[in-house]
């Protein structure tokens, strides 16, 4: 349902753009007689509601369509627009949004267990040196620019001290390992930019519990500072941590756009900004709709793991 | 005499407001020794916990120890390090809270939390804990004490974790167990469980407790000597039975003498007179489940009908239904003889005018952003009409009739008064309405006795003054005594007794009213001893009401 309801959000955000992929490709010099013959060709020239009603039917059976470049392309050797050896939009996506998903869980596998520790470590020394340092860093570290963050990473780790390749340029085939160090600097960019809201999410949602009459119980019964947190405000704080979580893995697929394209990674995002660049419609809805759809399972999952992590709601009376 | 167990000597606390710190406690003295019971009794404010809490070296945020010694067993607690208190507090100081169902983890099992502080200071392994923490359930008439301890805190009732936690803070076997009103959120029937409980283990294992509570009559029953605090100050300490018989200080004497307020009785009803308010035959359900069924008693013109219950039996619930909040499934509710709509919905201002509500928490009935002057003044403008300084005369006179100043509290927030003051509030706004019914859902509650007191005689002023009806929905039963004309009985979603008070507390009674008035505790040290021999020791609580 809401998928339906951003499927319609999308389609017509992507519609309102100026011009169009027969615009786009004919370049400034086209005659409008061309220009029209190709809308004709791709069925541009169809109504709205049409298209959309087109591109839904076909979204749900899986199909996504072609994009549009390749029916063009396939159209000036008299193949039909859906012809058997045509790279179709799922075809371009896959392997694109593979290789995202495999930069996402790289930063997710870091930043994860880096924030929480974090947010249990400034909630346990809160107010104190260490706990303003962690939030003065992890705060700048938000609040600048990817693309900044991620020169700046470049600078140190690439070209003042040749760590990691400056250049992800991953390909199918390739050994882990080295395919691994390649998306190291997209990650740690990736990681820098979404670590600090998990990291003050956990420290607040802890702080907030200690006030509550169970950890004074838990102090009282002379527990240490560490085992009070790690094992009676954090079981408790875990339903906002979880929902923060779910929020910024989802940016990790969706958001990383700049990312991707500073450091030349062939992932979903690029695709999206070339798509947009030649207005290639089905390709970038597809996008849009894979972005949605990572949002809602995030969100859903995340709503799921809530209700397990609480006994309240895990054996009802 | 040896050295006391616990000494506490010239203590002061103070706590922080506004960037300054004031006086909690001047120079309070105490001394326990092994096995012995002291009582803590005041008012709210009187830093009875604070006491608590500081005898296990311990202070709340924004509170802290600025002068004396708490000195347990040789070690002072006020100097020593983090690590050694830590090292006492659960092993040789444990601690019972005032409302177990928030002071127990809702993420953990109840085993898991007793057995944590064994294991923690390694007095016992987990295995022999969980042994033990049965036989400490069996022993507390946990009902089926291998299992329940298995079970999250939710799925266990208020009484049940009171017990559960008291068997928790037994669990390392403490020389000094700090109870701070461990029984104060439960019903009177369960209190006497809880009570039994308690007094059995402690006398068994020769435990000393700090025994923390504002009912005399409960601490009477528990303690071996009573301290009397007043705001931070020590007004005397005696032995219980000389305490009772013989208070030397004025305060105490006033302590002693509110349970006696009672207001004379009214003439009876004139037959065949009209009812203010009628409830006939109501059944209501929360969604499928039925939670009441076929209540009906009627309340006359400027009389009060007290409803009494555990919690649970659908006093509450009674009151939704008169005020339509939730529309009963059979039967109706009638106002001066005329049907009135079920859903609140449905009704017109007249209607809704003529039925107001008082509530329990006074805090969180009153908007926290509103001045007392727009709280009271909002209802006079919606039903009244009142505009501009129509108003604020009207408000100012409500003030005068609740008894404060109105040039003093008009702009005030209610964050700056008192828990008594924030009720009077309530109350003048339910009249602002001027209202001929009024339904006061367990407002003294939360009350001290003093102000709790001073809150009942103000209904009753207002009732003489302006012929109001109310329902008082209570669980006090000297609450009951003190206020109402007529009683009616609930227990889970039935009327099971009802008459004119001076009927209900004479025998004979239905028999599940007789086990709420025996349970009420009575200013008698012997009383509970003489009620558990009366009863059969093994017979208390669930069995009695098993009963039934």
């Amino acid at each position: 349902m809401t998928l339906f309801v951003v499927s319609v959000i999308i389609f017509v955000a992507v519609n309102a753009l100026p011009g169009d992929f027969a615009e786009a490709i004919l370049g400034q010099g086209a005659t409008p007689e061309a220009v029209t013959a190709i809308r004709e060709q791709l069925g541009l020239n169809q109504n709205a509601l049409t298209r959309y009603f087109q591109w839904l039917s076909g979204a749900l059976r899986g199909d996504l369509g072609v994009p549009l470049s390749q029916a063009l392309f396939a159209g000036n050797f008299g193949a039909t627009a859906v012809g058997t050896d045509v790279t179709t939009v799922v075809d371009q996506i896959i392997p694109r949004l593979k290789n995202t998903l495999f930069l996402a869980g790289v930063s997710a596998a870091i930043s994860v267990p880096l924030a929480v520790t974090l947010g249990v470590l400034t909630a346990l020394y809160r107010n104190t040196a260490f706990d303003k340092a962690m939030n003065v860093s992890t705060l700048s570290a938000i609040s600048s620019p990817e693309f900044f963050i991620a020169y700046v990473l470049i600078l140190f780790l690439a070209v003042l001290n040749p760590i990691f390749p400056s250049l992800s340029n991953i390909f199918p085939g390739m050994e882990f390992s080295e395919r691994l160090t390649r998306t190291m600097l997209p990650a740690l960019t990736l990681t820098l930019a979404v670590t600090a809201q998990m990291m003050r999410m956990t420290r607040a949602a802890i702080i907030n519990l200690l006030a509550s009459p169970y950890i004074e119980m838990a102090r009282l019964k002379g527990l240490s500072p560490m085992r009070v947190i790690v094992k009676h405000a954090l079981p408790n704080a875990l339903a906002p941590i979880i929902t923060v979580i779910a929020l910024n893995l989802a940016f990790l697929v969706t958001g990383v756009v700049v990312v991707e394209v500073v450091f030349v990674y062939p992932g979903i995002g690029q695709l999206f900004v070339d798509s947009v660049k030649i207005r290639d419609i089905p390709v970038v809805q597809a996008c849009c709709l894979i972005f949605a759809a990572v949002y809602i399972l995030l969100n859903l999952t995340a709503d799921i793991l809530s209700i397990i992590s609480n006994p309240r709601l895990r054996h009802p009376k | 005499m040896s050295e006391p167990l616990l000494k506490i000597r010239n203590l002061w606390i103070e706590g922080r407001s506004d960037e300054t710190w004031n006086p909690i406690i001047n120079g309070v003295d105490l001394d326990l020794n092994k096995g012995e019971v002291i009582g803590l009794i005041g008012e709210s404010g009187a830093g009875k916990s604070t006491i608590g809490l500081a005898s296990m070296g311990f202070t709340r945020d924004g509170v802290r120890i600025s002068q004396g010694s708490v000195v347990f067993d040789g070690v002072d607690l006020v100097t020593a390090s983090a690590a050694d208190k830590r090292a006492l507090l659960g092993k040789r100081i444990a601690y019972v809270a005032q409302s177990a169902a928030a002071s127990f983890n809702p993420a953990h099992k109840l085993m898991d939390q007793h057995t944590e502080g064994p294991v923690q200071h390694s007095v016992s392994s987990k295995g022999e804990s969980t042994e033990d923490g049965i036989e400490l359930y069996r022993r507390l008439r946990l009902p089926n004490p291998e299992e329940i301890g298995f079970r999250y805190p939710h799925q266990v009732s208020g009484g049940q974790l009171q017990r559960a936690m008291t068997a928790m803070a037994m669990a390392c076997r403490p020389d000094l167990i700090i109870f701070d009103e461990p029984t104060t959120a439960l019903d009177v029937t369960t209190q006497i469980e809880v009570l039994a409980s308690i007094r059995d283990i402690v006398e068994q294992f020769d435990t000393a407790a700090i025994y923390i509570t504002h009912d005399l009559a409960v601490v009477a029953q528990m303690a071996d000597k009573i301290k009397v605090l007043l705001k931070g100050d020590e007004v005397e300490e005696a032995d219980t039975r000389t305490m009772l018989s013989q208070p030397k200080e004025e305060y105490t004497k006033s302590l002693w003498a509110v349970r006696s307020f009672e207001r004379p009785a009214k003439p009876s009803v004139i037959t065949g007179s009209t009812p203010v308010v009628s409830v006939k035959n109501v059944t209501a359900a929360y969604g499928t489940t039925d939670v009441l069924h076929d209540v009906s008693f009627d309340i006359h013109e400027g009389r009060t009908v007290a409803v009494v219950g555990e919690s649970g039996s659908g006093k509450s619930t009674t009151a939704r239904c008169i005020t339509g909040l939730l529309p009963p499934r059979l039967g109706h509710i009638e106002f001066d003889g005329m049907q009135l709509p079920l859903d609140y919905r449905k009704r017109d201002k007249m209607q809704l005018r003529q039925a107001q509500m008082i509530y329990q928490m006074a805090d969180t009935a009153l908007n926290p952003r509103k001045t007392i002057g727009e709280t009271i003044g909002r209802p006079v403008e919606f039903y009244l009409g009142l505009k501009g300084k129509e108003k604020r005369a009207k408000v100012d006179a409500l003030l005068d009739e609740i008894e404060l100043e109105p040039s003093q509290y008009r702009d005030r927030l209610p964050s700056e008064l008192s828990g008594g003051q924030k009720q009077r509030i309530g109350i003048a706004r339910a009249l602002a309405a001027e209202p001929k019914f009024i339904i006061c859902d367990e407002v003294t509650s939360a009350l001290d006795q003093l102000v709790a007191e001073g809150i009942l005689k103000l209904l009753a002023k207002l009732q003489d003054q302006l012929g109001l009806s109310y329902m008082f929905i209570t669980h006090d039963l000297a609450t009951v005594r003190a206020i109402s004309d007529e009683v009616v009985v609930m227990k889970d979603g039935k009327v099971v007794e009802q008459g004119e008070k001076a009927e209900m507390f004479q025998p004979p009674h239905h028999p599940y009213t007789d086990l709420l008035l025996s349970s009420v505790p009575e200013m008698d040290p012997d009383w509970l001893d003489d009620l558990l021999k009366e009863r059969g020791v093994d017979n208390i609580g669930d069995a009695a009401v098993d009963k039934m």
